[in-house]
Formats: structure tokens, C-alpha cells, sequence
């Protein structure tokens, strides 16, 4: 009797969850059909900032399209974000995507860092899903061969050699120390950097590691100090950059300060405080105001989410490069999709997107930016 | 030479801080046997009132001198940090104190999510940055570089140390204090009110705590929900490397623990050639605390555990 009712109990749980995997494409009161798209990045943590930027421009992007309406195989659809929160950990980053694969998503816009973007880019690769990262620039992620991973930024091998190059021939630096916070995204940032900055003649004189949970520097910079270079590279974000550029200048560290795209944003100036002045970093792209839809981006987001922290162009220009994708395979089953998405030739806000055989961006610029007067000034763009 | 004088500092500077906070942690543990993880959250409050306060004078017409400002903020995070440690203990603790040890150590793992998260929804995920109101004068000592940020850190937790070491070994509610720790029965028998005591106590390392949130933050120069998440690991560390329950403990506990990981930060590198990288700073931190623990099991001036029913 009581196995029966134990037997009869797991039927109906299969049953149901069965039918809530069917119930996964639901309907609008209208008759369109819902189809999702997950969005990753960090919502919690020290990095919440710069994840809650990302998910607004998809979000702003979905928007736009479910506003101006959207038909796929002759039927209405909507476009529904799913937003998860990824914490900017590697292994968060496995269960977060294993979650969206199990809920049936079309496609992914995500994740924010390189080191969450490559564990869970296995995920979406075994169940088929397009993956579309917005601001991942690790070469490991596209050097995989998943057919289903793309990016819509200049990766780490384009931006290290600029910013290695531009070190030496252009800051003239000679003794080189190089800082990173052991994430993939500043490790590969650094190890560009170094190479590029070895090759153009600069001698490397300090390597030292962080992490991205860190806030004091002190012990690494006056080790570094000892060994006086004229220029400390950090590889990583603000919330490293900004109180590390105050601590060089507490400690007397008279080298300045280069970065990569992790600490090219408003945030690191907050942080730095009056240490920003002279920082230089880089950005794949184009500047806000210099790209193809700039100013208009700007002002449509900050109308709804306030000022852009960085990314947020790029995940809205990853959504529009998706649904690009389904126009033109008139589905949104994943398999379509993703037979289209190499063929991309867009136009989107941050400039000409079209994706080379690995998925990266081809002819990504890159731009450098130095702090002047308390806000970033743009230098010079690199091709 | 002067690289070395340099590291000394550094270390000295955040070990004074790691101790403030310590001091919270093993003043709970030794009179309740618990660890009050919500105690790094604490801190992070502190630091966060006092800066919306520094932000609201800061921005208003008032023209303060910037150092009033600061002590403005301090003022008001002491106060609203004490309540805060008073509220928790009544509504998280006190319910269990006759739980299995278990519950109370899971409900302040609880408070801390809830504070971490509470922090996120009223000040934001963004970093709060310090309005640049201390001078930043930096003085030379044999070829280092002191602010007198530094100097002050250094001088107010010695004197708060001093100060709590008086209150607790000369006055009535040290007594009590020393009493309720060695045991709550007999304590009572003798007249003390336990549950006053373990308020106060709740009281004091919140006062502290809000001290130290608000020194990270102006040391530091910035703020976020999730600092006292680290800041406590450190600072719990600290107590237990001490002797966790015994208060000279936690202040040595927190300035070992600042110094070392200063001086491995900066030397492990040359020392091991290269193969080991300033990346295992925390690793050469903690190896020290498991070689403490190892020879001895209750910390550097811990007593032993088993004497305390």
C-alpha cells in the first residue's frame, strides 16, 4: 500500500515537472509566443556594478524589439530576458548555465568575465545554444573550436599588443612591473601585455598577482617600488585599480599607472580619487561618443538605468546581433540560429559587426584613454 | 632596508585595523562560545552609515573643517552600529541560547547574508567612494613613507586596546565580563545579569567595529555591501591565531597576522626565486595560522578550551 502511494507520488512529480518542461514556451494573453534568452553576469559581489550594466543593455534591447515587435515563422514573438547572476565566480558560472540549458533558453548574452565565460561556455556548447558574450575578451574562449561561441568585443590579444606597444614606443617606458588579479580576463590581459611590451624592447622588472576580491596593495607596491620601474601595468578591474592608484601615490610610487578595459570607467575615477589624474587604460572600440550610435544609446539608456558604467553597449548590441540571426533564419530553434550567426553583418551602436571563423570580432579597434581633469580623455584609437 | 620599514608599516596599519574587528569576534566567543559571523558585517555597516553621513554634510552649503566631518560620521555610525549589535543578539542569539551550538552559529551566518544583502538594497551595488577630507601628508621615516592616516590608525587602536584592556580587567563590568565567561551559572548566582552583560558586550564590539569600518573605508578610500565579508575572515583569523576568547590575544592575533601577510606579500617572491609569486600571500598567511594551531591547538595566548564548561 505504501509503496503504491510512493510510486503513484513520483508519477505525479514526473508528470508535473514534465509538463513544466513543456510549459517552458509559454504564450502571452495575445498569442505570441514567449521565447527566452538568458542573460549572465555578476549581480552580487564587487563587481554587481559593472553585471548590473550588462543585463540593463540587454534588457534595454529586448525592450526595443518586443516594442517594435518581432515575427518569426510567421508568428508574433516575445522576447523574454531571463537575468541570472553568475557572482563573477567560476564555479557559480557552471550552475548558472547548467540552469539556463535545463530551462530551454534560445540563446545566452553573456557572461561578463572571461573567467566565468569559458567554464560555462561548455554548457551551451553541449546543449547547442548560441553564446553571445559581450565583453568576455579572453583568447581562451574562442580558441575552444565551439562553433556556438561568439563575441562582439575586441578580445586580450588585440588589446595587450596595443597597450604593450603603446608602453614602450609611446609612454616610453624602460623598466616595466606588471600586477594581475589571477582572473583569466587579467592574467591574459598581462601575459599580452608582456609580450608585446618584451618585443617592442621594455624590460620587465616585477611581476606580481593580486585577486579580485583585494583591497590592499600596499605589500606588493613596495616590493615593486624597490625595483623602480617607470610603469606598473594592472591587469583587472576598478575595484582593484582605483585604491591601487592611491596606494602607489601613498607609498611615493612615482611609475604611472596603464590598465586595460576593466578599469577604463567611471567607477575607477570615483575610487582613485585625486591618484586618477594621468592613469591610462585602454577600451576595445570605439568611445561612447565616437561610435556609429553613441550618443543615442546614451541617451535612451540613461533615460531608463541611469549612467552607462562601461559594457552596457555591447550587450545590447549582442541581443541585436542575435535577433539579427533569427530574422534571418525565421526561427528561433538554436540549431537555425546558429547556422546564421557567422553570416552576421551588422551595424550596431558600437560599430560594424562581423565575426571571423573562431567567432571574435574582426578589425577590432582599440582606444586609449588617459584621466584628465577627473574624466577620461580619449588619446588615440588603434586599428 | 627601507623596503623592509616600508612592509613593517603597511603591515602594522592593517593589522591595527584586523585587530578592532578581532576584538569583536573574540569577546562574543569568550563569553558565548559563539562565532558572531555577522560581526564583518557589522563593520561594513559602520563604514557605510558614516559615509552617507560624510556625503550628506559634504554635499549640503555647510563648510566644515573636512576632519569635523569625518568625526561627524564616526559619531553617528558608533551609535547606530551599537544598536544594530544589540538587535541582533536579542533577536538572533538570545532565542537560541539554549540551543545546540550549532543553531546560533548558522542564524550568524544568516544575519550576515541578511545585512550584506539589506546594505546592497539601501546603499547600492556601486563602490561609495571617500570624499577626500584627510590630508594626505606623508612624512619620511629612514626612507619610508607614513601618512598620518597611517600614524592616527595606528595611535587611536592602540588606545581603544589599552582602553577596552582597562574597562575589562579594572572596572565592575570587566568583572562581570570575565565572570559571565568563565561561567554564565555561577556568574548569575553571584548577582551579575548575564543578559546585560552579554549585551554590553554585543554593545562594545559593535562600537568598535563601527571605529574600524569607518578607518578601512578612510583608509582605503572606498565602501561596498560586500567588504566585511574578507574584512571578517581576516579579522576571525586573527582572533583564532591569538587564542580566540582571549582579548591581549586578538590585538596580537591581528597585528601577526597584519605584519605577516605584508611580509609575504612582499618577499615571497625574491625568497623562493620567483617560484612562488605575491599571489600566495594569503596562503603563506594562513599556512602561519595552521603551523600556530598545530603546536598550539588554542592559539598563541589561548588558555585551554577544555577548563571552560
Amino acid at each position: 500500500m505504501r509503496s503504491a502511494h510512493l510510486v503513484g507520488t513520483i508519477l505525479t512529480l514526473g508528470l508535473a515537472i514534465g509538463l513544466g518542461g513543456c510549459g517552458q514556451k509559454t504564450e502571452t494573453a495575445d498569442g505570441a509566443q514567449v521565447v527566452r534568452v538568458g542573460s549572465v553576469a555578476p549581480l552580487t559581489g564587487p563587481q554587481a556594478h559593472l553585471g548590473k550594466d550588462n543585463e540593463n543593455g540587454a534588457r534595454l534591447a529586448v525592450e526595443e524589439i518586443n516594442a517594435r515587435g518581432l515575427t518569426l515563422g510567421g508568428r508574433p514573438v516575445r522576447l523574454e530576458l531571463i537575468g541570472e547572476d553568475d557572482q563573477a565566480d567560476p564555479k557559480t558560472a557552471t550552475i548558472v548555465a547548467q540552469k539556463l540549458v535545463d530551462s530551454g533558453v534560445a540563446a545566452v548574452i553573456g557572461h561578463l568575465n572571461s573567467g566565468t565565460t569559458i567554464p560555462a561556455s561548455k554548457y551551451y556548447h553541449d546543449a547547442n545554444i548560441p553564446q553571445i558574450s559581450p565583453s568576455a575578451t579572453a583568447i581562451a574562449y574562442t580558441a575552444q573550436g565551439y562553433r556556438n561561441a561568439f563575441r562582439v568585443m575586441a578580445n586580450d590579444e588585440q588589446q595587450g599588443r596595443v597597450l604593450g606597444e603603446y608602453a614602450v614606443r609611446t609612454m616610453g617606458a624602460r623598466r616595466i612591473a606588471i600586477i594581475d588579479d589571477r582572473t583569466a580576463y587579467g592574467q591574459g590581459l598581462a601575459d599580452e601585455f608582456e609580450k608585446a611590451a618584451r618585443a617592442a624592447g621594455g624590460e620587465v622588472v616585477a611581476r606580481e598577482y593580486t585577486h579580485d576580491r583585494a583591497t590592499d596593495f600596499t605589500a606588493i607596491l613596495t616590493s615593486i617600488k624597490g625595483k623602480n620601474p617607470d610603469l606598473v601595468f594592472f591587469g583587472g578591474m576598478d575595484p582593484q585599480a582605483g585604491p591601487m592608484a592611491q596606494q602607489m601615490k601613498r607609498l611615493g610610487l612615482a611609475a604611472r599607472l596603464l590598465g586595460g578595459d576593466g578599469m577604463q570607467n567611471l567607477n575607477f575615477i570615483k575610487l582613485a580619487g585625486d591618484a586618477a589624474e594621468g592613469v591610462t587604460a585602454s577600451s576595445p572600440g570605439l568611445p561612447l561618443e565616437a561610435m556609429p550610435g553613441g550618443p543615442d544609446f546614451k541617451r535612451r539608456f540613461e533615460a531608463k538605468y541611469g549612467p552607462i558604467q562601461v559594457y552596457a553597449p555591447y550587450a545590447y548590441d549582442a541581443v541585436m546581433v542575435l535577433v539579427e540571426a533569427m530574422r534571418r533564419a525565421d526561427s528561433h530553434e538554436p540549431a537555425k540560429v546558429l547556422a546564421e550567426l557567422p553570416k552576421t553583418d551588422l551595424q550596431g551602436v558600437t560599430g560594424h559587426i562581423r565575426f571571423d571563423a573562431k567567432g571574435d570580432t574582426e578589425g577590432g579597434a582599440v582606444t586609449l584613454y588617459q584621466v584628465k581633469n577627473g574624466a577620461w580623455a580619449m588619446l588615440e584609437t588603434v586599428k | 632596508m627601507d623596503i623592509f620599514i616600508q612592509q613593517l608599516i603597511n603591515g602594522l596599519v592593517l593589522g591595527s585595523i584586523y585587530a578592532l574587528v578581532a576584538l569583536g569576534y573574540t569577546m562574543v566567543y569568550g563569553i558565548l562560545e559563539l562565532i558572531n559571523f555577522a560581526h564583518g558585517e557589522v563593520t561594513m555597516i559602520g563604514a557605510m552609515v558614516a559615509l552617507a553621513v560624510i556625503g550628506a554634510i559634504a554635499g549640503s552649503a555647510l563648510d566644515l573643517p573636512g576632519l569635523l566631518v569625518v568625526l561627524a560620521g564616526v559619531l553617528v555610525a558608533i551609535p547606530a552600529c551599537m544598536l544594530l549589535g544589540f538587535t541582533i543578539e536579542k533577536v538572533a542569539y538570545r532565542p537560541l541560547r539554549r540551543a545546540p551550538r550549532l543553531a546560533p552559529l548558522i542564524t550568524a551566518i544568516g544575519v550576515s547574508i541578511v545585512l550584506q544583502n539589506s546594505a546592497m538594497l539601501i546603499w547600492g551595488r556601486q563602490y561609495v567612494s571617500f570624499p577626500p577630507l584627510i590630508p594626505q601628508n606623508s612624512h619620511e621615516i629612514l626612507g619610508a613613507h607614513i601618512t598620518d592616516l597611517q600614524i592616527f590608525i595606528i595611535l587611536l587602536s592602540t588606545l581603544i586596546m589599552a582602553g577596552l584592556w582597562l574597562l575589562v580587567q579594572q572596572s565592575t563590568l570587566g568583572r562581570a565580563m570575565r565572570a559571565t565567561a568563565q561561567s554564565k551559572e555561577v556568574a548569575a548566582l553571584m548577582g551579575v545579569n548575564v543578559d546585560r552583560v552579554i549585551s554590553a558586550t554585543f554593545l562594545i564590539g559593535s562600537a568598535l567595529a563601527a571605529i574600524a569600518g569607518v578607518m578601512v573605508s578612510a583608509y582605503y578610500g572606498l565602501a561596498h555591501y560586500y567588504m566585511g565579508f574578507m574584512l571578517g575572515l581576516k579579522a576571525f583569523s586573527a582572533a583564532v591565531l591569538g587564542g580566540i576568547g582571549n582579548i591581549a590575544g586578538a590585538m596580537l592575533g591581528g597585528l601577526l597576522l597584519g605584519v605577516i601577510e605584508a611580509l609575504g606579500a612582499g618577499y615571497i617572491g625574491d625568497l623562493t626565486g620567483g617560484f612562488l609569486g605575491s599571489h600566495y600571500q594569503d596562503v603563506f598567511a594562513f599556512f602561519v595560522l595552521i603551523l600556530v594551531l598545530v603546536f598550539r591547538p588554542s592559539g598563541l595566548l589561548g588558555e585551554r578550551v577544555a577548563s571552560r564548561a
